[in-house]
């Protein structure tokens, strides 16, 4: 297991003294007052060896502190920051906490990563966890030398008594505090944020040092006595069954245990559980591997045997070109006069945008370990959904969820790929056939070709200028597979005439969220067409979207998501990324700047990218600058950092190099040296971020600086060599000039 | 199958598996050693790069009858404790996030301060091409590069 996480023996300890120390108390839904089912009942541990209020917390007698990450750790520092809020508000030194991974459990509240909302949703009751602890540590203390809690204070591990300068350890109050009554979460007092000493500042990843000596153990590498080693071959063409398979000879090869069909659809109908397929299990993953070389299977024809990306392109143009009233279009959203806008305007322009499908290409590819005893079954999965693990694997087992036990290991990339758990479905199936603890392993092509894809798109667009520069009309035609642009997704509520259509093709391509679903794409096609009327309207960049942005502080009159916009925090950020960037200045021909601006998963940001692209056409991308508005605290100043560089430069990668091509109904692409990415020599040399800090409760880190970045590169091109690119990705389009 | 023997992080290992076996699950099937990383089998994203003798290699391309008499070091062998100064460098910075192909990238960087102890930014991009980085630290890779440099000059200006 990765990291020391919490095992049955020591839980089952901490709960039970969570409860003993209550008596039976309830703390917002983190304390449960009985023990796990089928676990011994007797404390294993005298009560006042550790306090423990919560379940995310316990001190021992010696002062060690304990605290625990219940979120899924992709990469997002979230096993870093939350333990760091809690130990802030317990007012202790990050030296010397050790965290610990738990288990999927309930009594930890929501255990998914995804959306960026593990922050938000958790802040502020870590936040209570710690502070509930602290109250009742100084209290311990107050009890002991007979004074006010009030003369009390608590600072890096210990309780002193103002007037008298007396000190007590926490791990002297241990005893002391286990037997007080816990105070409501909802009444402690938290910090004052201008106290904080921890929060804000930087704070290395809590497996640093696991990580750099191979140590940290991730889902690849889990291992169960006796464990067998399976691959599962699905059909190319998605959600075809296997008619026939040479399985009788695979079986014979070296290290083979066994080779089967698998004929079940768990969820039935669906393309993201269970699908058919051909196992082999064998001793070792090279024996697995070499063995599905010489595997042949004669597979269905699939629901979809001819989708292409090239039918797909040509369907949407044909949608686009029927109109408005066409069957397959549907009205989203339809503000003021569009048609008179179009008539009065000083000018019109049309332009068409579009992106391929494109894979999460986690670097670990999808695994999973299972094993099945009777009718329970333990999972050891990279899984960023937990509790959906949990559900299809007993709904593939036939056994009730809770007989279903998931160990969370740490993640080789999520970007959310893993918040589905087809690959646990599918490990599942295979160990309760084979009896065995099987470890089940997609290579590269499986993970390619069957992901659940970021949804490829064309958006036909067709805006206006009025004869003071500003932005009059707005149409749009979105075609896509199956989701589209929501009703206030930006610029909607910001043009007085703006009319969006919607058109979905029928496909049969499994998709799925990808970092920042909908705004990764959404950012680029509506930052550049933007950028375009400006140019159109002859007015600079920064202003028209200022003017555009308006001077209304917040923009609600929601639509699909009843989000309101808060068009006060995105003027602010792109002002001051135009004044950090130096936004204006003078540069010579076939350099450029760029900007873009997005406000996704609760966040309001803003970039501008530095171009040089050379008369041969050679991309280089030179600086970034990123304002950032995610609230009024940063929790860990070096992660957030770290989630807005990768964010920068995984969006380049996405927009400069990724691409699905689709033919027969089947991903084409096989593998890395086919499905191109971004490499050390194209990342930017320099990137600069700057936290704009407001108001506003604390929001993640983990997607909404992707979205802003492809739409300033992209102007930023346009500005150094007049090429508008509407097509990703980028590597398609000769950038060369003279 | 046939038995080879390995000398892997300075302790020979005899191993019974099929002659084409890359060391890649050599290493982490038969010995245990998973710091070495699966990613694509085919030598693109650098996950399993190992060192051969101090060279850099791929672990998945390496077949374990082609390992010879060389020594073979790992992520779990490049120091006894975590102390050389790439790892340093790392957990100062805070490089990783996910942290899956960090093993690789390490291993790729030693290899290239070994030949080259003061690598210039263009020397980190023909060193450390081969080795993907899904999550996208490559800004604080090079950083952590330079700074692994900058400790062991001044380790080595300590020890004269």
């Amino acid at each position: 297991m990765n990291a020391p996480a919490l095992t049955q023996m020591d839980r089952r300890g901490f709960l039970k003294l969570a409860t003993v120390a209550g008596g039976g108390f309830v703390l917002g839904s983190f304390v449960r007052a009985d023990t796990p089912a089928g676990l011994p009942t007797e404390s294993v541990e005298k009560a006042g060896d550790l306090f423990a209020p919560n379940v995310f917390l316990r001190i021992a007698s010696n002062g060690a502190v304990t605290i625990v990450s219940a979120r899924p750790e992709v990469g997002q520092g979230i096993k870093t920051s939350l333990p760091m809020v809690v130990a802030e508000e317990l007012g202790v030194d990050w030296k010397d906490v050790t965290v610990v991974s738990g288990p999927l459990d309930p009594s930890f509240g929501p255990q998914f990563a995804g959306g960026s909302v593990s922050t938000p949703m958790s802040y502020g009751e870590m936040r209570k966890m710690g502070a509930t602890a602290r109250t009742m540590l100084l209290e311990a203390a107050a009890q002991t030398w007979s004074v006010p809690a009030s003369e009390c204070v608590a600072q890096l591990g210990a309780v002193r008594h103002t007037p008298t300068g007396r000190i007590l350890k926490y791990g002297d109050l241990v005893g002391k505090a286990s037997t007080l009554a816990i105070p409501d979460p909802g009444s402690v007092v938290l910090k004052d944020p201008n106290s904080f000493s921890l929060l804000g500042t930087r704070v290395g990843g809590v497996d640093n040092l696991k990580v750099v000596t191979g140590q940290a153990l991730f889902g690849i590498d889990q291992k169960r006595p006796s464990m067998v080693y399976a691959v599962y071959v699905k059909s190319p063409v998605w959600g075809a069954r296997a008619l026939s398979a040479n399985v009788d000879h695979v079986k014979t090869l070296p290290g083979v245990r066994d080779a089967f069909i698998v004929d079940r659809t768990v969820p039935a109908g669906q393309i993201t559980g269970l699908v058919p397929g051909v196992a082999i299990i064998a001793d070792s993953t090279w024996s697995a591997f070499s063995a599905r070389t010489e595997l042949k299977v004669t597979w269905e024809a699939g629901a979809f045997p001819s989708s292409s990306w090239e039918g797909f392109a040509g369907q949407a143009r044909e949608i686009a070109a029927a109109g408005a009233d066409a069957p397959k279009v549907k009205e989203t959203r339809r503000d003021g006069d569009i048609d008179q806008a179009f008539a009065a305007a000083a000018k019109v322009i049309e332009a068409n945008y579009s992106y391929p499908f494109i894979s999460h290409a986690n670097l670990e590819p999808q695994n999973c370990l299972v094993e099945v005893v009777g009718d329970r079954a333990d999972i050891w999965a990279p899984t960023q959904n937990p509790s959906g693990a949990q559900k299809i694997a007993a709904e593939v087992l036939g056994v009730p969820a809770d007989h279903v036990h998931v160990t969370i290991t740490r993640i080789g990339g999520g970007f959310g790929r893993r918040l589905d758990s087809d690959p646990v479905a599918e490990c599942a199936a295979l160990a309760q056939k084979t009896g065995l603890p099987v470890k089940l392993l997609w290579n590269r092509t499986d993970d390619l070709q069957h992901d659940h894809y970021r949804p490829g798109g064309f958006h036909f667009l067709k805006g206006a200028v009025d004869a003071q520069g500003k932005l009059s009309a707005w149409r749009s035609h979105h075609v896509s597979f199956g989701s589209n642009m929501g009703a206030d997704d930006y610029p909607a509520r910001f043009v007085p005439n703006y009319l969006l259509l919607n058109s979905s093709l029928e496909n049969g391509v499994p998709q799925g969220p990808w970092r920042a679903p909908g705004s990764n794409t959404y950012a680029w096609v509506t930052g550049c067409f933007l950028d375009e009327l400006a140019h159109a309207a002859s007015k600079d960049p920064v202003e028209f979207n200022l003017a555009l942005l308006g001077d209304k502080d917040l923009v609600s009159d929601p639509g699909t998501t009843g989000r309101a916009y808060n068009a006060s925090r995105m003027r602010n950020v792109v002002r001051l990324v135009a004044e950090k960037a130096g936004w204006g200045r003078p540069m010579p021909k076939g350099s450029g700047m760029g900007l873009g601006y997005y406000f996704s998963h609760q966040g309001y940001i803003a970039e501008v990218a530095e171009v040089t692209v050379s008369p041969k056409g050679d991309l280089r991308v030179d600086r970034v600058v990123a304002v950032v508005d995610v609230g009024s605290q940063i929790v860990n100043l070096s992660g957030a950092e770290n989630q807005v560089q990768g964010s920068i430069i995984d969006g380049l990668n996405a927009a400069w190099r990724q691409e699905l091509d689709i033919r027969e109904g089947h991903v084409v692409q096989a593998n890395f040296d086919e499905y191109t990415m971004l490499r050390i020599p194209d990342a930017p040399r320099k990137i600069e971020i700057h936290f704009a800090k407001t108001n506003y409760p604390p929001t993640g880190l983990g997607e909404p600086a992707l979205p802003p970045l492809a739409p300033a590169v992209f102007n930023a091109i346009f500005a150094a060599t007049g090429k508008r690119v509407r097509q990703l990705p980028l590597s398609r389009t000769d950038l060369s000039w003279s | 199958m046939s038995k080879f023997n390995l000398l892997v992080n300075g302790q020979s290992h005899e191993v019974d598996v099929a002659p084409d076996t890359p060391l890649l699950w050599v290493l982490r099937d038969h010995l245990g050693l998973v710091g070495t990383k699966f990613g694509c089998g085919i030598g693109q994203c650098g996950a399993c790069t190992i060192h051969l003798d101090g060279n850099p290699a791929r672990g998945c391309l390496t077949p374990v009858a082609a390992a010879g008499a060389s020594k073979i070091t790992t992520i779990e062998g490049l120091s006894p404790d975590g102390t050389h100064p790439l790892q340093r460098a790392w957990c100062e910075l805070d490089v990783a996030q996910c942290g899956y192909c960090q093993a690789g990238q390490i291993m790729s960087a030693a290899a290239l301060l070994a030949q080259n102890p003061r690598p210039t930014d263009g020397d980190i991009d023909d060193a450390m091409a081969g080795n993907l980085c899904r999550c996208a630290t490559y800004y604080r890779i090079r950083a952590g590069i330079h700074r692994a440099s900058d400790l062991a000059s001044s380790a080595a200006e300590v020890r004269k």
